[in-house]
C-alpha cells in the first residue's frame, strides 16, 4: 500500500541550529503513528512543515501520493497543536462553524457536522456558551471536534490527551481508534509513552533535528531487546551465573537473567530442567518504549535546546 | 479568496455586535450635537452676572463703562474694599488718578476671580474712554470722534477664490475648522483602530487560536482579513455617525419656533441679500441662515471623498504596523507599550502638525507633511479643506495620495514578514531590530 505521508530529505534552519536535520519516514494509511522525541527535538517543527505552517528549507513532502500543497491539501489535515486556542469571547457554536469553514466546508456541510459531533459527545447543550465558560478538558473535547470535523486523511494531534481526566481521555482515544479504522491516518505526538505503546502502530523517535527510531513498536522493541528473560518458579531457588546466562535480579521465586551471547532461550530452560527447578512461569522481558527513550535521549542535551529553538 | 472573506466577516461581526460599538456609535452623534447646543445655550444664557462697583475721582470714565448683559457699572458713594460685598457688589474696580503720562494700575477685587474675557473687556473700556478723553484735549469734538468710532466697523472681509473666470466665496474659519475636525477624527482613530487591531492580533496569540488558523490560512490573510474587518468597522461607524447627524440635527431644527423655521426658509430663497427678508428675520434665524450659508461654501463631495481615502490610507499604513507589534508581544503588555512607540510618535507629531496646518495651509512644512505618508492622512485634510486646486494644487494631491498608497503596501509587506515569524513565536522578547531583521530575511 502506498504511504498517505512521505517525508523525503526534509530540512528546517534556523538562524541558530538546525532544527530539521535531514528526516525521512513513510507514514501507511489508516495507521496511528507516534512522533516521539523529548522537549525541542524538532517535532513541533516538523508537525508545522507537515501542516504547511513553515516551508521547508530543503526535501519533499507528498502527501497521499503528490506534492504537499499547503493551500490545496488543507483539507485533507487536520491539526490540533499543543497548545490549545480558541477566540474565548466568541459563541461555541459559531466558532467550530467558522473553523470547519476555513478549512473549506459549506455552511450547511459545516452546521450539520457540528450537530453529529456535538451529539456524540454531549455536547449539544454548548452552542450558544462561550469558550471562556468552558473548562479545560471542555474546550480539549471542542477543540478535537473541529479538528477532526472536516473528515480530514491524515489527522495530526499534539498531546491529545493532556488535561484529559480518564473519563475523557477514554473517549477521545476510542475515537482515534474509530478514525483509524475508518481510514484516517493519525500522527500524534507526544512524550508519553505508555500512551503510545497502547495506541500507535508505527513510531519515529526524533532527538536534535535526526531520526534516531524508526519502526513498529514491536520491532522497536526486539531492536532493543537486551535478551532478558524473567523465571518464575513455585518455591525458592538457587543458581549461579553460567556460561549460559547471567543473572540479573533475583526475587523471592523469581530471577531476571541475561542469556549470553551464543545461547539461546531453550538453552536456558534445558539448564534449569537439568537443576530440577519447578518452573510455573517463562517469558521474555522488553524493554518499555520509555526505557528505550531514556536510554537513547538521555545525555544528549536536548532538553537545553529548547531555550534555543525557533529564533 | 473564499477565506479572507470569512476572516473579514468574523472580525467584522463580531465587533459590529458587540454592545459597546452599537453604545458609541449611537451615543457620540448624541453627545456632538448634545454638546454643541449645550454649549450654545450656556453661552447665550447662562453666563454669571457681575455688579461692579466703580470708584473714579476722574470723572471721564464713567460714560464708557456702559452695562452690558454681563456686567452691571455702578458709582456709589461710601463703598470700599471692606465693604462691598455686603453693600451687593461682587467687584469694586479702583481706577487711580489719571495723570495723562504714566501707565498705572488699575485695581479689581472680586470675592469671586473674574475671567480674562471680562476683565479684557473692562480694560479695552478704560483704554477707549482714556483713549477718547486724550484726543478731545486735543482738540477734537466729540460728534467727529462719534462719527470716527463708528467708521472703525465698516469693513468685513468677504473672501473669495479665483477659479478660472468663477469666483466662489471661501470661508477660512470654516476650513480651518474642517481641517482640524477631520485631521483630529483620523488622529483619533487610527489610535482606536490601530490598537484594535494590536489587541486583536495579541488575542490571538495569546490564545493560541493562531496557530489552528495559519493551519488552514496563511499567516498573511488573517493578518489582512483583520485589517480589512477592522478598517470596515471603523468605515460603518463614520458612516452611522454621518447619517445620525444629519438626521439628528434635521429632528432639532424641526423644534425651532414656526417663525423662525419660516424666517430662515425666505432668507434662504432670496440668498441673504434681500432687505425685506433681513428686515424681518430675527437673530436666531440669521445666525441659522448664516452658518447654513456658510456650511455651503466648503467642496463637501470632495472633502468627504478624500476623507474615507485618508482615513482608509492612513488606517492601512499604520494598522499593519500594529498588526506586526501585536504579533511578536507575548503575555507581557508592557512589551506592548515599549513596541508601540516607534509607532505612537509619529501620530502624535502629525497631529501637532496638523494643527499649525490648519492656520497656515501653504507653509513648506505643511507641503512635506502631507506627502509624506506617516503624516499625510492628517495634515492633508487640514490642507485639502482650504480648497483643491486653491490651496493643494492637483499633482500634490496626486503625489500625496500615490505615496499613501505605496506607504501602506510597503506596511503591509513589511508587517506581513513580521507576522509570520512573530505569531508563531512564544517566549521570546523582540525589539525592533529582531522585528527589522526578520523583515528583510529571504524566505
Amino acid at each position: 500500500m502506498n504511504p498517505i505521508l512521505s517525508l523525503q530529505h526534509l530540512k528546517k534552519y534556523y538562524s541558530d541550529q538546525k532544527a530539521v536535520d535531514d528526516i525521512s519516514f513513510d507514514i501507511k494509511e489508516g495507521s496511528i503513528f507516534g512522533l516521539l522525541g523529548p522537549n525541542g527535538a524538532g517535532k513541533t517543527t516538523l508537525l508545522r512543515m507537515i501542516t504547511g505552517i513553515f516551508y521547508p528549507d530543503g526535501g519533499d513532502i507528498i502527501l497521499d501520493g503528490q506534492k504537499f500543497n499547503p493551500i490545496d491539501d488543507i483539507q485533507k489535515i487536520g491539526y490540533m497543536p499543543e497548545e490549545r486556542g480558541m477566540y474565548k469571547k466568541m459563541k461555541i457554536g459559531e466558532q467550530a462553524l467558522y473553523l470547519a469553514q476555513l478549512k473549506g466546508l459549506s455552511k450547511s456541510d459545516a452546521t450539520e457536522k457540528i450537530k453529529y459531533w456535538f451529539k456524540k459527545f454531549e455536547m449539544e447543550s454548548w452552542w450558544n456558551k462561550k469558550v471562556e465558560d468552558l473548562s479545560k478538558g471542555m474546550s480539549q473535547k471542542l477543540q478535537f471536534v473541529v479538528t477532526v470535523l472536516h473528515e480530514p486523511k491524515l489527522i495530526i494531534l499534539d498531546e491529545p490527551f493532556s488535561g484529559l481526566d480518564p473519563v475523557n481521555a477514554n473517549l477521545i482515544k476510542d475515537e482515534i481508534f474509530n478514525l483509524a479504522k475508518k481510514g484516517s491516518t493519525i500522527i500524534f505526538s507526544t512524550h508519553r509513552m505508555e500512551q503510545v505503546e497502547e495506541i500507535c502502530d508505527h513510531i519515529v523517535l526524533v532527538n536534535l533535528g535526526k531520526k534516531i527510531l524508526d519502526g513498529t513498536v514491536a520491532e522497536v522493541k526486539q531492536q532493543f531487546k537486551e535478551n532478558i528473560f524473567s523465571i518464575q518458579t513455585s518455591e525458592p531457588f538457587t543458581v549461579q551465573d553460567n556460561s549460559i546466562f547471567n543473572i540479573v535480579k533475583t526475587e523471592n521465586n523469581k530471577i531476571h537473567v541475561k542469556i549470553q551471547e551464543g545461547y539461546q532461550s531453550n538453552d536456558v530452560l534445558s539448564y534449569l530442567l537439568k537443576e530440577k527447578v519447578n518452573i510455573i512461569g517463562y517469558n521474555e522481558l522488553l524493554p518499555s518504549l520509555n526505557e528505550i527513550f531514556i536510554q537513547l535521549v538521555e545525555g544528549t542535551h536536548a532538553s537545553t535546546r529548547a531555550f534555543h529553538a525557533e529564533n | 479568496m473564499h477565506k479572507i472573506w470569512l476572516i473579514i466577516q468574523r472580525e467584522y461581526t463580531t465587533r459590529v455586535k458587540n454592545k459597546r460599538f452599537i453604545l458609541v456609535t449611537f451615543l457620540m452623534p448624541v453627545l456632538i450635537i448634545g454638546f454643541g447646543f449645550g454649549f450654545g445655550y450656556l453661552s447665550t444664557t447662562g453666563t454669571e452676572h457681575r455688579k461692579i462697583a466703580v470708584i473714579d475721582p476722574n470723572g471721564f470714565i464713567k460714560t464708557s463703562l456702559k452695562n452690558t448683559n454681563q456686567i452691571e457699572f455702578s458709582f456709589p458713594l461710601e463703598v470700599d474694599t471692606l465693604n462691598y460685598n455686603k453693600k451687593g457688589f461682587t467687584d469694586i474696580l479702583i481706577i487711580p488718578k489719571f495723570d495723562g503720562v504714566k501707565k498705572t494700575d488699575y485695581i479689581l477685587r472680586s470675592k469671586k476671580s473674574m475671567g480674562l474675557m471680562l476683565q479684557n473687556s473692562i480694560t479695552d473700556k478704560i483704554n477707549g474712554a482714556i483713549e477718547d478723553k486724550m484726543l478731545q484735549e486735543s482738540g477734537i469734538q466729540q460728534s467727529t470722534l462719534d462719527s470716527i468710532h463708528k467708521a472703525s466697523q465698516f469693513a468685513e472681509l468677504k473672501a473669495y477664490e479665483d477659479k478660472g473666470s468663477s469666483s466662489k466665496e471661501s470661508n477660512a474659519g470654516l476650513a480651518m475648522g474642517i481641517g482640524y475636525a477631520s485631521g483630529f477624527l483620523i488622529y483619533i482613530t487610527l489610535f482606536i483602530y490601530g490598537s484594535m487591531v494590536m489587541r486583536g492580533v495579541m488575542e490571538e496569540k495569546t490564545n493560541r487560536i493562531a496557530e489552528v488558523i495559519i493551519s488552514s490560512v496563511k499567516p498573511f490573510e488573517l493578518m489582512m482579513g483583520k485589517i480589512i474587518g477592522i478598517g470596515a468597522v471603523g468605515l460603518t461607524q463614520f458612516i452611522m455617525w454621518i447619517v445620525l447627524i444629519l438626521t439628528l440635527s434635521s429632528v432639532a431644527m424641526g423644534f425651532l419656533p414656526a417663525d423662525v423655521q419660516h424666517q430662515v426658509a425666505s432668507l434662504q430663497q432670496s440668498n441673504g441679500q434681500m432687505g425685506a427678508g433681513m428686515m424681518q428675520a430675527s437673530d436666531a434665524a440669521k445666525n441659522i441662515y448664516t452658518f447654513q450659508h456658510t456650511i455651503q461654501t466648503a467642496n463637501w463631495p470632495l472633502i468627504l471623498s478624500c476623507f474615507v481615502f485618508y482615513f482608509l490610507g492612513g488606517y492601512l499604513f499604520y494598522s499593519a504596523l500594529f498588526a506586526a507589534v501585536g504579533s511578536v508581544v507575548n503575555e507581557d503588555p508592557q512589551d506592548a507599550q515599549s513596541l508601540m512607540f516607534p509607532i505612537t510618535m509619529p501620530i502624535i507629531f502629525s497631529y501637532l502638525i496638523t494643527n499649525m496646518v490648519t492656520q497656515n495651509p501653504n507653509t513648506p512644512l505643511a507641503f512635506w507633511a502631507s506627502i509624506i505618508p506617516f503624516s499625510s492622512p492628517m495634515v492633508m485634510m487640514a490642507r485639502i479643506a482650504y480648497g483643491v486646486p486653491s490651496a493643494v494644487s492637483y499633482w500634490e494631491l496626486a503625489l500625496s495620495m500615490s505615496i499613501l498608497i505605496g506607504g501602506f503596501l510597503f506596511t503591509t509587506w513589511l508587517s506581513g514578514k513580521i507576522y509570520r515569524t512573530g505569531i508563531l513565536l512564544y517566549g521570546k522578547k523582540v525589539n525592533w531590530k529582531t522585528m527589522i531583521k526578520w523583515a528583510f530575511k529571504k524566505q
